[in-house]
């Protein structure tokens, strides 16, 4: 292992790394502990000065539940479900396709049609920005969230086509033969070989999607308006402007805005970072 | 389970069709609704781009053609070079997140108890979206209330108000901006060096090859895959920074921080008017400018295809 495992060091050396680490830890979030330290404190802590003491009475669970009661942050919250999700499976079921065809199967233009998902995937949003909002109105689903949702499937199979193609290229090739001789069709190959095989990649895939997808902001605001349609990146936007220099509650709004990619995170921890780092290593 | 059975009901010829020709036609049948959306999302609006920006066009009346003026305009603007060379600014210092990460993900790699949770609380900044980040660090950089200028204080520096000084904001922004990515890299790396090999780094040390030299020819060269995919990311991210300038500062002051990300947005569809043509050009070098790294990959791709 590189460095040196503490271990191997001197105990001082070890007693050293250790105590380090939680006071590293805390300058890297330290932005974000002070935030999270104004959402428990009551309104009279600002006016009074006591910015970064201890709350004077704990006001956590009254600024919280004033989130979900006193303002659009629950509409805003199931908005956001509403597109996310089914831009996850849309996504990832046209790519488990699309990786699947440009990974089993050579023909002329493969590689072409892999490059163009992969380059795709990397262009700016701002190219796109003009036409595919003026899509949108023509197809009157601007201000909509299935406007968003076709949208966000479109775009993200170029990255999940990038992904599953290149799992599916790493997968025993043996087995898809095996299944040819046996006289199976391509259709069950697919079904009934394959799927079953890309269940650690969709999980993967899925997870990444849905923290892209949920913490979006440029396509919320090209393409939503109002409280109807607009995922809770945009709505923070006008939470913020209803609390206008109420500190607290703005902490507290913005930490549950950031709050369900952070859960899906600490819960998927595994699936999350190997799709994340998937061409990292060799 | 009901499992999709071609039965005798099948008309036997279009069987026989199918039979003898799915390995020619099921690729495309599996691609067709992929490349559908794809080209019509994607592909399609970028040819379009290039369209519009020869264009006069208010997003709703008649578009008139007006040749190159827009790009004419665009060279004698001087908030187009102010975004230009934020950008600039923004794809050189963003590239610090990549020996951040190394530098964090060298400081974790340890089997101490409790490295798991270590790792996984400096890794979610990455998780939280752009504009939370944006409002935090706005916060903590916020002369009234932010932590900032009491720390800066203890060293006896300050007060800054690093979002309102036209100096310093695009640089306030990219330190937030930093945050996220410098994560990013760090698991690129946890990574990387969770595959170097053991008995290399053993027998490099044998040799007596330690700190810096050992980093520099032993394990650096075998998190080359991790470094290239960090590079990519980082680039991409630099370039496509809109959340943050947006939610910091809304490209102020007086326009200082702008990046053409966001200045295309502002053109074309902000209070002042749609100005959809005029912000399609703006896209349309932003693209180009992406386009260089986007075939450089790709080129990176196709010597490992052909490798393959």
């Amino acid at each position: 292992m590189f460095p040196t495992p503490v271990e191997r060091r001197s105990t001082a050396i070890q007693a050293g790394y250790k105590a380090l680490l939680p006071f590293a830890l805390i300058l890297w979030l330290l932005p974000l502990l002070m935030v999270a330290l104004f959402s428990i404190k009551p309104d009279a802590d600002f006016t009074q000065g006591n910015l970064w003491g201890l709350p004077s009475t704990f006001a956590g669970f009254e600024n919280y539940t004033r989130v979900f009661t006193d303002s659009a942050m629950p509409r805003y919250l199931l908005n956001s479900i509403f597109i996310t999700v089914p831009t996850v499976i849309g996504a990832v079921a046209l790519s488990c396709m699309t990786g699947f065809a440009l990974g089993v199967y050579r023909f002329r233009g493969n590689i072409w049609i892999f490059f163009m998902f992969v380059a795709g995937n990397f262009v700016p949003f701002q190219i796109l920005m003009v036409p595919v909002r003026d899509l949108t109105v023509n197809m009157g689903l601007y201000d909509t969230r299935m406007g968003l949702v076709l949208f966000h499937i479109a775009f993200q199979t170029g990255f999940c086509t990038l992904f599953m193609r290149n799992f599916i290229r790493a997968l025993p090739r043996e087995l898809i033969e095996a299944a040819r001789v046996e006289g199976v069709s391509e259709i069950r190959i697919f079904w009934y070989v394959v799927l079953p095989l890309m269940r650690p990649a969709i999980a993967a895939l899925s997870v990444l999607i849905f923290t892209f997808i949920w913490n979006d902001y440029f396509w919320a605001v090209v393409l939503t308006q109002g409280v109807e349609s607009q995922p809770v990146t945009a709505g923070i936007t006008a939470f913020n402007s209803q609390f206008r220099a109420a500190y607290h509650m703005m902490s507290a709004g913005s930490i549950i805005a950031a709050l369900p990619p952070v859960m899906m995170f600490f819960l998927m921890q595994k699936h999350f970072i190997a799709g994340l780092t998937l061409g990292a290593v060799k | 389970m009901a499992a999709p059975i071609i039965t005798e009901s099948t008309p036997p010829p279009a069987r026989g069709y199918w039979r003898s020709n799915q390995m020619k036609l099921a690729p495309w049948l599996f691609l067709a609704p992929g490349i559908v959306f794809f080209a019509v999302y994607v592909i399609f609006p970028i040819f379009q781009s290039f369209h519009i920006s020869l264009y006069r066009w208010d997003g709703l009346g008649e578009a008139r053609y007006i040749g190159m003026q827009n790009y004419e305009r665009l060279f004698d603007d001087p908030a187009f070079y102010t975004s230009l060379w934020n950008n600039v600014r923004w794809l050189l210092l963003y590239l610090l997140a990549i020996p951040g990460g190394l530098f964090i993900a060298l400081f974790l790699n340890q089997q101490v108890r409790g490295i798991r949770l270590y790792k996984s609380l400096f890794f979610f900044p990455f998780v939280i979206s752009q504009v939370v980040v944006g409002l935090v660090f706005a916060w903590f950089y916020n002369p009234s209330i932010g932590l900032l200028n009491p720390i800066l204080g203890l060293f006896g520096a300050g007060p800054v108000n690093i979002l309102g000084n036209p100096n310093t904001v695009t640089y306030g922004i990219i330190a937030a901006g930093l945050w996220p990515q410098v994560a990013y890299c760090m698991i690129l790396y946890l990574t990387g060096l969770n595959a170097v090999d053991p008995e290399q780094v053993e027998a490099a040390r044998l040799d007596g090859a330690k700190g810096w030299r050992m980093l520099w020819y032993v394990i650096l060269p075998q998190l080359r895959p991790a470094t290239f995919i960090a590079v990519v990311v980082t680039v991409i991210g630099a370039l496509r920074s809109f959340d943050m300038v947006s939610v910091m500062t809304s490209g102020g002051p007086f326009g200082s921080s702008r990046v053409l990300a966001y200045y295309m947005f502002e053109v074309s569809l902000s209070e002042y008017g749609f100005r959809m043509g005029y912000g399609a050009a703006i896209a349309v070098i932003l693209f180009l400018i992406m386009l260089v790294y986007i075939a450089f990959f790709l080129w990176r791709m196709w010597r490992e295809e052909r490798g393959v």
